[in-house]
Order: structure tokens, then C-alpha cells, then sequence
């Protein structure tokens, strides 16, 4: 009954979140502002994240793929579609889910146990729409790019790892990254990091909204939107896979 | 003016308002008091839209707030100011930008004149060389008085007040409590101030209700609230040592 309940105010909450803007322009700025604290601030930690990633995928693929009748050129495309498919799109969005997903409903959370939510409620403004719209239209524009750089990088690592650690040659890995593209999985990987991104600030804004009390109500708001992210992140998986890929 | 009418508020089994009738005038400031618990700061949040009234109705200058269209609702809370207890200033905006927000939000005024205006406000609550400072680097009592500013940026019809001497030192209150009458009778607004400090309710206590366990007990000035016989309201009033020397 209680899971009803929280699933009708999280809807009743995005309602508000998509009606008119007070005021276009100050809706605007927020957005670009947002973009620079949930995007561009996560540009480092996706970087080296995806750089390493690359790399041990790269290395445990090496030492799967050890049998002399498997063309070396297979590495590059298995880390390349590893990326593509799964790693970069998933594991990012879950990595965001833990640094931006806290970091919206502590943000939230503060505002509303500071009265700073009823200050906005009291100068007439559409407290939802004004504090949670911009980070999701945020979320849902930069978060693509994110997971594309994060792919780029990925193959970079991979591309290291594979002629450092002399697993394969670079003419080979290079092979491997272009044999057999399949534009469409870019595709897939995009349309789930958009959904992703909307699971991630829509869920995290719900649970720093709807924060009851002081401090602590704060933090448990915050690992509450970590999970609550991380679940649902790998359920939409699961069914835009199923949907798209099956 | 605004008027409240038979109001019953509950939460859940807990009966926190009941039955309030009271008016609070134009040009006043208007006290609510009682101990904590009472049931003020809920009566408030219902006057200002922040919680829900059971029954009962809420006049602002005679048109009910609880039968306002959605859209009405907003109009009628642009013309509404309030000061909350611990300010509740943006924290990733500087004072300028603070007091800037609503006038930015609802007009179309220029930078030039919206800083005149944030200016003009920050010299009614006697504030300089503070407008680049976030929240943070501000006491107490100079974020009551940015919260003031704020309160005061879109020239409202009524001001609200909830507790706003809380957490400052009695020098300081007496500051803010003159500034926030100042304010009331220079603009002609309908203040209604929540507190429990007595010392306020003697310096600016021109029409005072005090809620007990959610009633309205008593009503008066600062005046004769020194001669109430009511039991209730002399326990409250009389509580320190330095009232009850008053009261022999």
C-alpha cells in the first residue's frame, strides 16, 4: 500500500514538475547552471573511471580469448561492443546515480528542511517545477555526451592496456575497434542513458523533496535515491534490452 | 486585513488547531503567542497556503484564500512577504541575488533598477556592503534582516513572521522587532508575527491572540495583557522571574 502511495506522489510530483515555467529566461539559466554542476563536474570521475574500465576489459578479454584459432583482432571488438552495450551506458549511469543522484536529493533535501522549498512555495513559484525541471532537462541533455566520452575514453584505455601490457599489436586492437560496426547500438546505448538519466534526477529529486525532518532525514533521503536509482537503472536495462536488442 | 474563520486543523488523531476565529488588522502588528506546541506555526502555514485547513476559511481583504483558483493562489501570494525562523535565504545566492529573486521571478525590471530596489531595501533594514556576501557569511541576525529585505523586495500587503528573535540576542531582537514595525506602519502591511518572546510581545504586541493546545484563549494588546486573569495566559506571560516581578 505504501509503495502505491510513494509511486503516486512521485507521478503527482513530476505533474508539477511539467507545467509552465514562471519565467522562461531564469528557467534557462538554471538549466545551463545545471549542466556545469551535474555534467561537466562529472566529466573527470566518468574519464578516469572509463579509462580504466577500457583497460580491464580489454585484459580479461585478452586472457579469455587465448586460443590460437581466435583471430587477436577480436579483443578491440569485444572491448568496443563491451563498451558500447553495457559498460559505459550502465556502469556510468550507475556511477551517477551515487555522485549526482546524492548530490540532488541532499541539494533538495537541505532546501526543504531549511523552509527554503516553502519560501518558493510562499512567493507563489511552482517549487517543483522551479528546483527539479532544469536538473532533469539537465540530466537528459548532458548525460549522452557523458556516456559517449565515457565509451571514447574506454576504447582509449582499452587501446593502452592492449599494446602496453603487449597483448596484442596496434594495427590488431585498431582492427578489432572498426571490424563489424553496428551504428545501432550507439543508438540503443543513447536512448537507455536518456532514460537513465530521467530515473536518475526524477528519483533523486522525489526523495529529496519529500525529505521529513532535519540532518539526518537528509542523509537517509540521499542513500535512499542512491538505491532506489541503482535499481531501477538496472530494470530499464533489462526491458530496453528485452525491447530493443532481443 | 485577513480573517480566519472557525479554523479546525488535525494531524492524523491530533487535534492542533481548533476552532480559531481572530482578525488581524492593516497597519498593526499582529502577535500570535503561546508555548511551543501550541499550535502557532501551523496556524501560519495555514494562513499562507503551507498546510491545508480541515474546515473553516482564511480572508484576504474579504476574498477566501481556500476558494482561490490555483492561479489566483499565486497572484494573491506574490503580495505576500514572510520571515522565517531560520531566514531560509537561498544558500547559492548572494544577498543581492537573494533580495533580487522574487523581482526577477515576476517583473521585468532592469539590472539598473533592480539593484536600486535591492539597495533601497537593504538601507530599510539597515544593511551596507553586504550585497556580494552568500548567506553563510552573514550572523544571525544580518540574515534576518537580508530575509527581511527579501520579504519586503516585492512591496507586499502582508508580512509573516515566524519566530523572528529566535536564536538572537535580546539587543538584537529589539532591532528587528522595531524594524519589523517600522515597516508594518510606513507601508500600511498586515503583519502577523509568531512568537513566544515576551519581550517582543511588550515591544510591538499592538493586537495579540494566544493560542493554548490549539484554541484561541485570550486576545488584547500589550496593554492589558499584563492584567489578563486567565490562568493559562499568566503562566505563559509570567514565566520568568523578571515578569513575575512585573506582575507584584
Amino acid at each position: 500500500m505504501d509503495s502505491v502511495k510513494t509511486f503516486g506522489l512521485y507521478l503527482n510530483m513530476l505533474g508539477n514538475v511539467f507545467s509552465r515555467p514562471e519565467n522562461k529566461k531564469v528557467y534557462l539559466k538554471r538549466i545551463v547552471d545545471e549542466i556545469i554542476k551535474l555534467g561537466i563536474n562529472s566529466l573527470t570521475i566518468v574519464s578516469i573511471i572509463s579509462l580504466f574500465m577500457g583497460a580491464v576489459v580489454t585484459i580479461q578479454t585478452g586472457l579469455q580469448l587465448s586460443n590460437p584459432f581466435i583471430p587477436k583482432y577480436l579483443i578491440g571488438y569485444a572491448t568496443r561492443e563491451s563498451l558500447i552495450l553495457e559498460f559505459s551506458p550502465t556502469m556510468i549511469a550507475l556511477i551517477l546515480a551515487g555522485k549526482v543522484g546524492s548530490s540532488i536529493a541532499s541539494e533538495i533535501g537541505t532546501m526543504r528542511v531549511s523552509e527554503q522549498i516553502d519560501a518558493l512555495e510562499i512567493m507563489g513559484i511552482n517549487s517543483a517545477a522551479f528546483i527539479i525541471q532544469p536538473k532533469i532537462i539537465a540530466s537528459i541533455l548532458f548525460f549522452p555526451f557523458l556516456v559517449t566520452i565515457s565509451m571514447g575514453i574506454g576504447m582509449f584505455g582499452g587501446f593502452l592496456a592492449a599494446t602496453l601490457g603487449g597483448i596484442i599489436s596496434k594495427p590488431e586492437f585498431l582492427q578489432g575497434l572498426i571490424y563489424w560496426f553496428e551504428p545501432f547500438y550507439i543508438f540503443y546505448a543513447l536512448v537507455k542513458t536518456v532514460f537513465f538519466a530521467f530515473a536518475i534526477s526524477s528519483i533523486s529529486s522525489f526523495f529529496g523533496y519529500y525529505t521529513k525532518g532535519g540532518a539526518l532525514a537528509v542523509g537517509k533521503s540521499s542513500t535512499k535515491s542512491v538505491v532506489y536509482s541503482c535499481i531501477i537503472i538496472l530494470i530499464i536495462n533489462f526491458i530496453l534490452t528485452q525491447l530493443m536488442l532481443a | 486585513m485577513i480573517q480566519v474563520k472557525n479554523i479546525f486543523k488535525n494531524f492524523g488523531e491530533n487535534q492542533v488547531l481548533n476552532d480559531i476565529n481572530f482578525t488581524f488588522h492593516a497597519g498593526k502588528t499582529n502577535l500570535v503567542i503561546g508555548a511551543s506546541g501550541s499550535g502557532k506555526t501551523t496556524l501560519i502555514k495555514c494562513m499562507v497556503g503551507l498546510h491545508q485547513t480541515d474546515s473553516g476559511s482564511i480572508l484576504f481583504n474579504e476574498s477566501s484564500f481556500n476558494d482561490l483558483a490555483k492561479k489566483e493562489k499565486r497572484k494573491l501570494r506574490k503580495e505576500i512577504g514572510m520571515l522565517f525562523q531560520g531566514g531560509a535565504l537561498f544558500d547559492y545566492l548572494t544577498v543581492e541575488e537573494n533580495i533580487a529573486f522574487p523581482i526577477t521571478m515576476f517583473t521585468n525590471m532592469h539590472d539598473e533598477e533592480k539593484r536600486e530596489r535591492v539597495n533601497f531595501c537593504l538601507q530599510r533594514v539597515n544593511l551596507t556592503n553586504v550585497n556580494k556576501l552568500f548567506p553563510s557569511e552573514l550572523s544571525g541576525g544580518m540574515m534576518k534582516r537580508v530575509a527581511i529585505a527579501r520579504a519586503i523586495s516585492m512591496k507586499p500587503k502582508y508580512l509573516f513572521c515566524d519566530e523572528p528573535n529566535s536564536g538572537l540576542d535580546p539587543q538584537t531582537s529589539i532591532i528587528i522587532d522595531n524594524l519589523i514595525q517600522e515597516i508594518t506602519e510606513e507601508y500600511n502591511i498586515t503583519t502577523i508575527v509568531n512568537t513566544h518572546d515576551m519581550n517582543s510581545v511588550m515591544e510591538i504586541g499592538q493586537n495579540i491572540a494566544f493560542i493554548d493546545k490549539g484554541r484561541l484563549a485570550w486576545s488584547g494588546d500589550k496593554e492589558s495583557i499584563l492584567h489578563s486573569n486567565l490562568k493559562e495566559l499568566n503562566d505563559f506571560v509570567f514565566a520568568s522571574k523578571l515578569f513575575k516581578k512585573l506582575k507584584i
